[in-house]
């Protein structure tokens, strides 16, 4: 019996995601629960797990297709896997002495051991287009288990291991460390199998599988031309259109997609090539780490889209700090947490979010994409660069949890091992310069949102309070806006509403 | 009698109708109305296969004394048995047509011999030649009635000495001199037969090519081949009229755009001006099926201007071949199955059975340019093929036309021994929307005529290996 794949509900603005990548593939054994396929919406990426166990008999929405909620994304069969077992037990006796049906069963086998199973640079976001070999774990010669790791690689936004689509023998690695390579390129080649004791059932399996439902790229038979259009530009010949006839891919189509993909890079603003200067006796030339980059492009990209400006407040710090004082002990007592300033910011930006809306929005062409969720973006300082994690639903979370959270995505953050959907599609960002020391700046938005909440430093400061001249611990507090969407005036009441839930944090409690 | 579809005409068309209803179980009906009784239509009576076995076996007997010594074979008093000729063909037309016979019998298509005259929608009434009528009724017509030899006016056709197709397939002797009217397949086919057997052949064609359909470079390159072989052309000319003397006939031939006559004396003349659609006596004015000015039924994927009435092949629009009739009648009983039958009249190959042949598929360089199309060319001339060298046979060359940008290929021409077969490559390719690049790159056999292909594929993109 078969059971049908279908899109989960995503959330409640969401309605369709887009396939970001198959984890499996068609007549690949799955076990239920594993996940098997990875969808994007514009706020986060899902994996859907296997309904029950069997073999993906079917892959009926291919990478890059959008889909909706509840459409069928394939199909989980059984007969496939009785086959398969069927083709396992056929592969164990092959052991003993062949007789003529079995050499002809072991031949087969041998062909599937024999066979050479290409590793290469997975997609790993919409806007990611290359990556930098890490290191390679594995040695050429080395055995290799399926889905063991074998490289690191590091893309714009996160690094990432690469594992082994099949076990066998690492045959050939194609890309060294540090070289730059494109998502769909060689980086080795697995000899699948190697020898048939550690290879396990494993080949049989697949073969048995192929042969009951062709992967997809069997069924997509590629003729000479597209072949090497397809193979110089690296390209998913999955992904490329095909017009002729019954669908297949023409050297039109072909030359098509490596034109859309060279158009892709052109337009993708590089740093300028100036023209390498000489570097004098006291300088040194460091190459910008892709991280350093991306950062670069972003922000600068940010600058020349949005109308960006600032609007400054300040806020008395006291309140908070005088509950942070009382409850330090206790909270972390019960929460394992310690109680920091950030949870408070975070709240009181969410609260300050609901009442104006557009700074919680986007600008999609002429459209504005308003976000009922409250996703916000903590910035975060490495040695190796800023990097940006999303605490999702924020508004949903307790201020134990959204602590707990931050303090997690600081080590991760740290150590390398934040993971890319975990810094994609937040709705509105928060920038601590203070934990720096600095006084005030104008930070510049994390686009495409619309909206960047500056923190800076806690002094003590001489304020006038009821016509008294007393010292509190003040903070500057900055709002970078897009003002294309926000108008001063609601950029400026968030800066205040957000304020007054700082000074008065039973506001956000009574939910004013 | 009641049938699903009743198919009007037995040629290639038709028939091929009537095995395909067949086999999607359709109760189908097939209505012939030669005189013989015998199936295939023109094509199979007195088109395509008489004249292929009479080309083929004059061919064997010119190479015999013409080719066979330079390969070191002699064959000293080589002579020709026209009756034996003309009997084997005939016997290759009568295995056919039987095989057709079979075919209706294997598909449960009943047959009908007479005249078949669409009474209405729906309705048949077919005269047979014994004057009794029977009605049949079914919700498809198909009209698959062919087409007939284009008449030369003030120039009357008897098939003994000014013929037709017809006629020049039963000549009984060869005629010391024939003048084919008409510079087409046709006229050059029968042209080389009997000039092979012993004419002396002159082409009188109204424009200033042969083969006017065909690209410039393979009418340029043929006539050349055929004026070596012995064939006389007077291009730009058009016969005025024939006077029959009782030794001889008088052609008048004048320049194309008038001027003075010239008289040709000739034995036989051959009429091969085209065919026009066949569709006298079917009753299309009563029933409203519409036609053109030149009498070419109208239709929209083979459906007529009648709900219930279709028509294919040579009666419609497209090229006027067997080859397209049979895609025809096999998409419009698709269609009438609810299925998607449908035909690609770009990816229907041409062929002139000649020696050497002529083929082409797809868009010749005149139609591109006319089009605006940029597109890039290939050629490649069997000269530098190493098996049309070993075998005495360089005549003709392989040109291949593709778009500049895409590489799609738009048209390919082939003048050359085995030409027929060898654009089937071809056809495919463009069937599926293939790239010069994808011939470049596919393997060819060594030494073959094909590898000719493959060269002129390479050479849309300049890299031509063997020349």
């Amino acid at each position: 019996m078969a059971t049908e794949i279908r899109v989960p509900a995503l959330g409640e603005s969401v309605t369709e995601a887009t396939i970001a990548r198959w984890l499996k593939k068609e007549g690949e054994n799955v076990a239920a629960d594993e996940p098997l396929v990875e969808l994007e919406t514009d706020k986060v990426s899902v994996e859907v797990p296997a309904p029950s166990t069997g073999v993906l008999s079917k892959i009926s929405a291919k990478e890059g297709d959008t889909v909706e909620v509840d459409a069928v994304l394939g199909m989980i069969g059984e007969a496939a896997a009785k086959a398969a077992r069927k083709e396992k037990s056929a592969g164990k006796d092959e052991k003993a002495p062949a007789g003529e049906g079995r050499s002809k069963a072991g031949a087969k086998k041998q062909a599937v051991a024999g066979r050479t199973v290409e590793v290469r640079v997975p997609q790993s976001g919409e806007s990611v287009t290359e990556a930098e070999v890490g290191e390679w774990l594995k040695k050429e010669g080395d055995r290799v288990e399926a889905d063991e790791p074998i490289v690191s690689l590091e893309t714009d936004k996160a690094s990432m291991e690469v594992p082994a689509p099949a076990a066998g023998i690492i045959r050939k690695i194609a890309a060294k460390e540090g070289e730059t390579v494109e998502v769909g390129a060689l980086l080795a080649e697995i000899e699948a199998g190697g020898d048939g004791a550690a290879a396990k059932e494993e080949p049989a399996l697949r073969a048995a599988a192929e042969r009951a439902a062709p992967a997809p790229s069997a069924g997509k038979p590629l003729s000479p031309a597209p072949r090497r259009i397809i193979g110089e530009y690296a390209l998913d010949p999955a992904a490329v259109e095909g017009t002729g006839k019954d669908g297949r891919i023409t050297k039109a189509d072909a030359l098509a997609a490596a034109k859309a993909k060279d158009g892709a890079k052109a337009r993708a603003p590089e740093p300028a090539p100036a023209p390498a200067r000489e570097t004098g006796p006291r300088e040194e030339r460091v190459k910008m780490s892709r991280l350093r980059q991306t950062i670069a492009r972003r922000l600068k990209e940010a600058q020349q889209t949005a109308a960006m400006l600032t609007t400054f407040n300040d806020v008395d710090m006291s309140a908070v700090m005088a509950l942070r004082g009382e409850y330090k002990e206790l909270f972390e007592k019960k929460h394992g947490v310690k109680l920091g300033f950030m949870s408070f910011f975070v709240k009181a930006c969410v609260h300050a979010l609901k009442e104006i809306p557009e700074v919680n929005a986007e600008i999609d062409g002429t459209d504005i994409i308003y976000k009922n969720h409250y996703d916000i973006g903590v910035a975060v300082g490495t040695d190796r660069g800023l990097v940006v994690p999303v605490v999702r639903d924020a508004d949903a979370k307790s201020l134990a949890a959204i602590e707990a959270e931050i303090a997690d995505f600081g080590r991760r953050a740290r150590d390398g091992s934040l993971k890319l959907e975990e810094m994609q599609g937040g709705t509105f960002t928060i920038s601590n310069g203070g934990v720096y020391g600095s006084l005030l700046s104008t930070p510049i938005l994390n686009a495409p949102q619309s909206g960047i909440l500056g923190m800076h430093r806690i002094e003590e400061r001489p304020v006038a309070r009821d016509g008294q001249v007393v010292v509190r611990p003040m903070m500057y507090l900055a709002l970078s806006y897009d003002h294309r969407i926000v108008d001063g005036k609601g950029a400026v009441t968030f800066l205040v509403r957000v304020k007054e839930n700082l000074e008065d944090p039973q506001r956000l409690l009574l939910d004013l | 009698m009641t049938y699903d579809v009743i198919i009007i005409g037995a040629g290639p068309g038709g028939y091929n109708a009537a095995i395909r209803a067949g086999q999607l179980g359709l109760k189908a009906a097939i209505v012939e109305k030669r005189e013989n009784k015998k199936l295939g239509g023109t094509c199979l009576n007195v088109g395509c296969i008489p004249s292929k076995a009479l080309l083929h076996a004059s061919e064997l007997y010119e190479a015999a004394s013409a080719r066979l010594p330079a390969l070191g074979i002699r064959a000293e008093k080589v002579s020709l048995d026209l009756k034996q000729m003309l009997k084997q063909k005939d016997e290759a037309v009568e295995a056919l047509t039987k095989g057709v016979e079979f075919l209706m019998k294997k598909n449960k298509v009943d047959t009908f011999f007479g005249s078949g005259e669409i009474v209405e929608a729906g309705k048949v009434r077919v005269a047979g030649a014994d004057g009794k009528t029977t009605d049949l009724t079914a919700k498809h017509i198909i009209i698959a009635t062919g087409s007939e030899v284009a008449p030369l006016r003030g120039v009357e056709i008897d098939e003994e000495r000014i013929v037709s197709s017809t006629g020049a397939l039963s000549l009984s002797a060869a005629p010391k001199h024939l003048v084919v009217v008409g510079g087409g397949v046709i006229g050059l086919e029968l042209g080389s037969v009997w000039r092979r057997l012993g004419a002396k052949v002159t082409v009188v064609e109204f424009l200033d090519r042969i083969l006017p359909t065909m690209d410039g470079e393979v009418s340029k390159q043929f006539l050349r081949i055929l004026k070596k072989q012995g064939m006389a052309f007077r291009l730009s000319s058009k016969v005025a009229g024939v006077e029959k003397l009782k030794t001889k006939l008088k052609v008048a031939v004048e320049p194309a755009e008038g001027g003075e006559a010239e008289t040709i004396d000739a034995d036989v003349v051959l009429v091969a001006i085209g065919r026009r659609p066949h569709t006298a006596g079917l009753g299309l004015d009563r029933v409203g099926v519409k036609t053109d000015e030149r009498g070419f039924i109208l239709t929209d994927h083979f459906r007529t201007s009648v709900e219930g009435i279709w028509a294919i092949g040579d009666c419609i629009h497209g090229p006027m071949l067997a080859h397209k009739a049979e895609d025809d009648g096999v998409a419009c009983i698709e269609l009438i199955a609810g299925k998607a039958g449908h035909v690609n009249y770009d990816a229907v190959p041409n062929v002139v059975y000649t020696w050497p042949e002529v083929a082409s598929v797809g868009k010749t360089e005149e139609e591109l340019k006319e089009a605006g199309v940029a597109y890039k060319v290939g050629r490649f001339a069997f000269s530098a093929n190493s098996r049309a060298k070993t075998n005495h046979e360089t005549d003709g060359f392989v040109k291949i036309l593709a778009d500049a940008e895409t590489d799609r290929v738009l048209g390919c021409h082939i003048v050359g021994v085995d030409a027929g077969e060898l654009i089937a490559e071809a056809v495919s390719v463009i069937e599926f929307g293939g790239a010069s690049e994808d011939i470049a790159r596919t393997c060819h056999a060594h030494p073959t005529r094909s590898e000719a292909v493959r060269q002129a594929a390479m050479g849309v993109e300049g890299w031509t290996m063997q020349a």
